[in-house]
């Protein structure tokens, strides 16, 4: 049994455990932003260190665990989520009273239940890492105990959380009572399709479907982004999806190809009705939070729209789009976090003047707005191109179609934001300081949006190669 | 190996001053001194790195069968794979070196034309930029890249021709020059994509293999019609007639711009282009025909204008679209060699007269009417000197670098049709009589009483003077050395001079300067009275044959009336159904909304509802019944 191909989950982990014993050691009054700078530096060295394994597939635990392409792939889109986002959480968190240190420790854990649910290659794995990622964000969710909304959001997430968990784990022991397995490998031969095994696999797709926050699974979604603390709003909208879409990719790619006839239709069906809804609903939306989130509701339907071709070129174009929708949220919510911290909120009309307090964070919030809208050379342009294209090859132009359209329709309420920050007058005339830590967050999703929609080629390739790994 | 490393790394060559161009404009363009310091070092890192490729292409035997390339992998998607690279061959090595020679010199030279310019910084940001696109263009290994570049080379000129963009004109003329050579670039990028669809590939490489194949087998018909269509992005951007009405407004610019646009960067970029892909133009005749005439006709008809201009910058714009006519016109008549040749003496002399004339216009505080100049010689000796040597260079006096570069294009009509070479005989005499005119208006005479002439600052002088002597020795040197073996296309030929032909331009560019003489240096000819004689060809000559007033007319009433007929459309009929829509789709939102109430219980209800329907729906609808909407 090779457990070095776990190394960097346990990195992980440890970094977490330790930054918990230096919070109990660090005198009580001492800021506790050397923690996040901890995390920071540690988080970066584990992503430096997962460049060293790329290679051909190995497992562990007798097949259960398994360290391919595609898991590298999303354990770094993982880390680098984690490394952005602790960087411009480093000042919004140094404002609270209490539990500094824990917020890092925690996030560092949600990332190893990512990281587990990358590499997972049984349903149980699937389950318990997922479950370490959700559970840990039930309590990141309402951290923020002075406020109510936070509270109430934590506590929504963890009802309906837990009710979709116990959906897609009874979905999972329809699999296995039809199949006699839990392997994905094993259950590819095994399943066909009966009613006990088509019931499980839509109860999985719905469990799955609301991680995602697909459509119509995403009910919770908007009240939850606007009340979480808005790092992790960020990590709920990067990390958790993108987790959310490698178990997907995993489970109906690799163990239920023999009824992709069946599952595509619900595929599709969701699909649609995230891009049409997410965006509609957008559109009317006031706080920035809730507006990313319906935002995100239709990402995750463009997302899921590369799905439906069901080859290589559509999971590439997924995975691209994965990681580019990282740097185009860090980008938003780095001014996000920059404007709230002054203003004290987070409503739309706040960001009226930006252009003229900040021109940086105006322009980061244009580059990251437009990339989400797919506006070349931005990098959003080049992963709608990668999965409509896809698509259309399929033969589903009319799913492609429908893309582009709500595409189209997104630039408004995208487009929005950018009136208000440019041709609205500010309130208060007073300049509007980044913080240096933001500032490098912001910075790095600037260049790589623009990097990854002007020479996409790398990215694509290492998508490409990932996503060879499950067929 | 110096020459080794160039090589190898030729891209750094457009990329340096792309580099410069966002350092400077980002951070260091408040910083005058610091801006044109980094700008000047990355110009002469870059040059030394042309010649390096100049050098290593000699020590390598590159030819133009066998070019270097290389090839980065750009984007890659399924049925299109798109390269950036690096194509070195003669052509490219020539090119290479004569643009970063050239813009090298207008950036010295700039250093004492703009001084104290409040937009100092700014400048050497665009300069930077042009000339970066200008080199990407030239190194590029497919038509994608070129057109990105080709397209950069168009902002970039924008940017500088409205470089005073406090004055009107200077505006309009930014703007007339993007949109004249938009309206050419709408084909080039049109003839591109028809080649995408054709033969699968962009690459110039590939497509020199696929194409002589696909005429053998399908014949000429579509590839010429593709060919014309390309062709119409050098005829907007090299100011062939009749989208030539952008250079001379170009003037707009300072004059180092003019003298970068002129010689060296942009209006050159759509000869290059057609000498990059001869190896399509080569096997079209119709194509060819088409590019020789369009030439001629650009030469005669531009130096007929330049006969009676005034403005000093204007005659010069005059003359390179002239100029360009005759490239254009050996490249028609298939002498890439004598087209290319005549690009690189004619960068040296032009960019010369343009930098003498800027000399001219500071030393005069913006003067730019020739008549209210005169009787500069005393003054401005250096300056004198070296618009001497420009003028017998374009004029084609033997031994100056115009003559061998001219005669060869002389040849090459000559053994292709007598009217071309009728019509570039004529031209070149015309050409020897404006330019002298220009000459003697300016620096002889009696000076006038207002002016206070002073010679240019020494970092005016030093590119006076390496261009002079560029534009003495620049043919006579080539043309000793074969310029012809290296810069070619298809087999060397070795023409030499035939003496007919040369001594006729010769005593024809010398009979243009005595007359020339006669009625402006002397005035014993009056070139009133002539005027006055033929009135209807003089004002068809001052007023550039009405062709801006032609266009004008056109714009207002054709493309006015048609554009009030579809605003009418627009508000009425496309804003109806796209504002209803819009409302229609803010409404669904409204409605859609209601059903976030934030209460737990009902998102649990409708979670389980939605599950039920999934279940439901995937045990119990065969996905046959589905399949219609699938595939």
């Amino acid at each position: 049994m090779n457990i070095t191909l776990l190394t960097s989950e346990i990195l992980v982990v440890l970094l977490g455990i330790l930054i918990m014993l230096f919070d109990v050691l660090l005198p009580r009054q001492e800021s506790r932003r050397s923690l996040g700078m901890m995390a920071v530096w540690g988080t970066l060295g584990i992503l430096l260190y997962t460049f060293t394994l790329a290679g051909p597939p190995a497992t562990v635990y007798k097949g259960l665990y398994v360290l391919d392409t595609f898991a590298v792939f999303f354990k770094q889109l993982f880390l680098v989520s984690t490394v952005l986002a602790l960087l411009f959480s480093l000042d919004y968190v140094q404002d609270w009273s209490r539990n500094q240190g824990e917020f890092y420790a925690l996030l560092l854990f949600a990332v190893a239940g990512m990281m587990v649910m990358a590499s997972a290659n049984d349903l149980l794995t699937i389950f318990v890492g997922l479950e370490l990622m959700t559970v840990v964000f039930y309590i990141l969710v309402g951290f923020h105990l002075e406020q109510v909304k936070s509270s109430e959001a934590g506590m929504k997430y963890l009802i309906l959380g837990s009710a979709s968990s116990a959906v897609l784990l009874y979905g999972m022991s329809w699999i296995y009572g039809a199949t006699g397995s839990v392997v994905l490998t094993e259950i590819a031969g095994k399943a066909s399709a009966s009613p006990a095994v088509l019931l499980g696999v839509a109860l999985m797709l719905a469990g799955i479907a609301f991680k995602l926050a697909i459509a119509p699974f995403h009910l919770w979604a908007p009240d939850i982004y606007e009340g979480a603390p808005t790092p992790i709003t960020a990590m709920l909208a990067m990390g958790s999806k993108a987790a959310g879409f490698a178990i997907l990719l995993r489970i109906f790619i690799v163990a239920l190809p023999a009824l992709q006839d069946y599952w595509l239709i619900a595929v599709s069906a969701m699909a649609v009705i995230s891009m049409v809804g997410g965006t509609v609903v957008a559109m009317r939306q006031t706080n920035i939070k809730r507006m990313i989130g319906y935002s995100s509701i239709a990402q995750a339907g463009y997302m899921l729209a590369g799905l439906m071709a069901a080859d290589v070129p559509g999971v590439q174009g997924m995975l691209f789009y994965a990681m580019l929708y990282i740097f185009a949220n860090v980008g938003a919510f780095a001014v996000i976090v920059s404007v709230s911290q002054q203003t004290g909120t987070d409503e739309i009309e706040d960001f009226a003047g930006l252009a003229q307090k900040s021109p940086f964070l105006a322009v980061v919030m244009t580059i990251a707005l437009l990339s989400m809208a797919g506006i070349p050379p931005m990098a959003g342009f080049v992963g709608k191109f990668y999965i409509f294209l896809a698509v259309i090859e399929q033969g589903h132009l009319w799913l492609a179609l429908i893309g582009f359209i709500m595409s189209m329709v997104s630039v408004y309420y995208y487009l929005l934001v950018v009136k208000t920050m440019y041709m609205k007058e500010p309130k208060d005339s007073r300049p509007l300081l980044v913080g240096s830590s933001i500032g490098v967050a912001a910075v790095a999703s600037v260049l790589m949006t623009l990097f990854l929609g002007i020479y996409p080629a790398p990215l694509a390739d290492f998508a490409k190669a990932a996503a060879q790994v499950l067929w | 190996m110096f020459h080794e490393y160039a090589l190898q790394h030729a891209w750094l060559i457009p990329l340096l001053p792309a580099i410069a161009f966002v350092l400077i404009g980002l951070w260091l363009r408040r910083v005058p001194l610091l801006s044109a310091g980094l700008a000047l070092a990355v110009s002469i890192a870059a040059f030394l790195l042309a010649c390096g490729v100049g050098q290593a292409v000699i020590a390598q035997g590159i030819t133009v069968e066998q070019p270097f390339i290389q090839r980065v992998p750009w984007v890659a998607i399924s049925g299109l794979s798109l390269d950036m690279g690096v194509f070195i061959d003669p052509i490219t090595a020539m090119m290479l070196v004569v643009v970063t020679l050239v813009s090298l010199m207008v950036q010295i030279y700039s250093l004492g034309y703009m001084q104290g310019d409040p937009g100092f910084g700014r400048f050497y940001a665009y300069l930077s930029l042009f000339v970066a696109a200008m080199l990407g263009l030239v190194i590029s290994v497919n038509f994608i890249q070129l057109f990105v570049f080709w397209e950069l080379v168009g902002l970039s000129s924008y940017l500088l021709i409205g470089y005073y963009f406090y004055k009107i004109s200077a505006r309009e003329a930014a703007k007339k020059a993007f949109i004249t050579t938009r309206i050419g670039d709408f084909g080039l990028l049109l003839g591109i994509l028809f080649l995408q669809i054709l033969f699968g590939t962009l690459d110039f490489a590939q497509l020199g293999l696929a194409i002589p194949a696909y005429v053998q087998q399908s014949g000429t018909g579509l590839l010429t019609l593709v060919a014309l269509l390309i062709f119409l992005g050098p005829i907007g951007k090299s100011g062939q007639f009749p989208l030539h009405v952008w250079l001379p407004d170009a003037m707009e610019g300072p004059t180092p711009v003019s003298a970068l646009i002129h010689a060296a960067t942009m209006v050159v970029a759509g000869v290059y282009l057609v000498a990059r892909v001869f190896f399509l133009f080569d096997l079209l005749p119709v194509a060819l025909q088409t590019v020789a005439w369009t030439g001629a006709i650009t030469a005669f008809f531009a130096a007929s204008i330049a006969l009676t201009q005034r403005e000093i910058k204007r005659i010069l714009a005059y003359s390179t679209i002239s100029q360009l006519g005759y490239m254009m016109l050996a490249l028609g008549v298939g002498s890439v060699t004598a087209s290319m040749f005549h690009l690189m003496t004619h960068a040296f002399f032009k960019a010369l007269l343009f930098l003498a004339a800027g000399a001219v216009i500071h030393a005069l505080h913006d003067q730019n009417d020739i008549f209210a100049m005169g009787g500069l010689r005393h003054k401005m000796p250096v300056t004198f000197a070296a618009m001497t040597v420009g003028v017998l260079a374009i004029a084609g006096i033997p031994p100056f670098a115009g003559f061998f570069s001219k005669d060869e294009i002389l040849l090459a009509a000559a053994q292709a049709s007598w009217p071309l070479y009728l019509m570039a005989v004529v031209t070149s005499g015309l050409t020897a009589f404006y330019m002298a005119r220009l000459l003697f208006v300016v620096f002889f005479g009696p000076e006038k009483p207002d002016n206070h002439p002073h010679e240019a600052p020494l970092s005016m002088c030093i590119p006076l003077g390496v261009l002079g002597v560029l534009a003495i020795v620049g043919g006579f040197v080539p043309y000793t050395y074969h310029f012809g073996d290296w810069v070619r296309f298809g087999p060397a030929s070795h023409s030499g001079l035939d003496w007919a032909i040369a001594g006729t331009s010769t005593a024809l560019a010398l009979l243009s300067i005595g007359l020339a003489w006669l009625m402006y240096g002397s005035g014993r000819v009056s070139a009133e009275r002539l005027a006055w004689r033929f009135p209807g060809l003089y004002r068809l000559s001052y007023h550039k044959y009405y062709i801006d007033e032609l266009y004008q007319w056109l714009n207002q009433t054709v493309v006015g009336g048609i554009g009030r007929a579809l605003y009418w459309l627009d508000l009425y009929v496309i804003d109806g159904i796209v504002n209803g829509l819009g409302k229609l789709t803010l409404r669904l939102g409204d409605g859609l909304r209601k059903i976030q109430t934030g209460q737990v219980q009902q998102y649990g209800l409708v979670l389980f509802g939605a599950i039920l329907l999934v279940a439901a729906w995937l045990v119990w609808i065969e996905p046959a019944l589905m399949g219609g909407v699938l595939s």
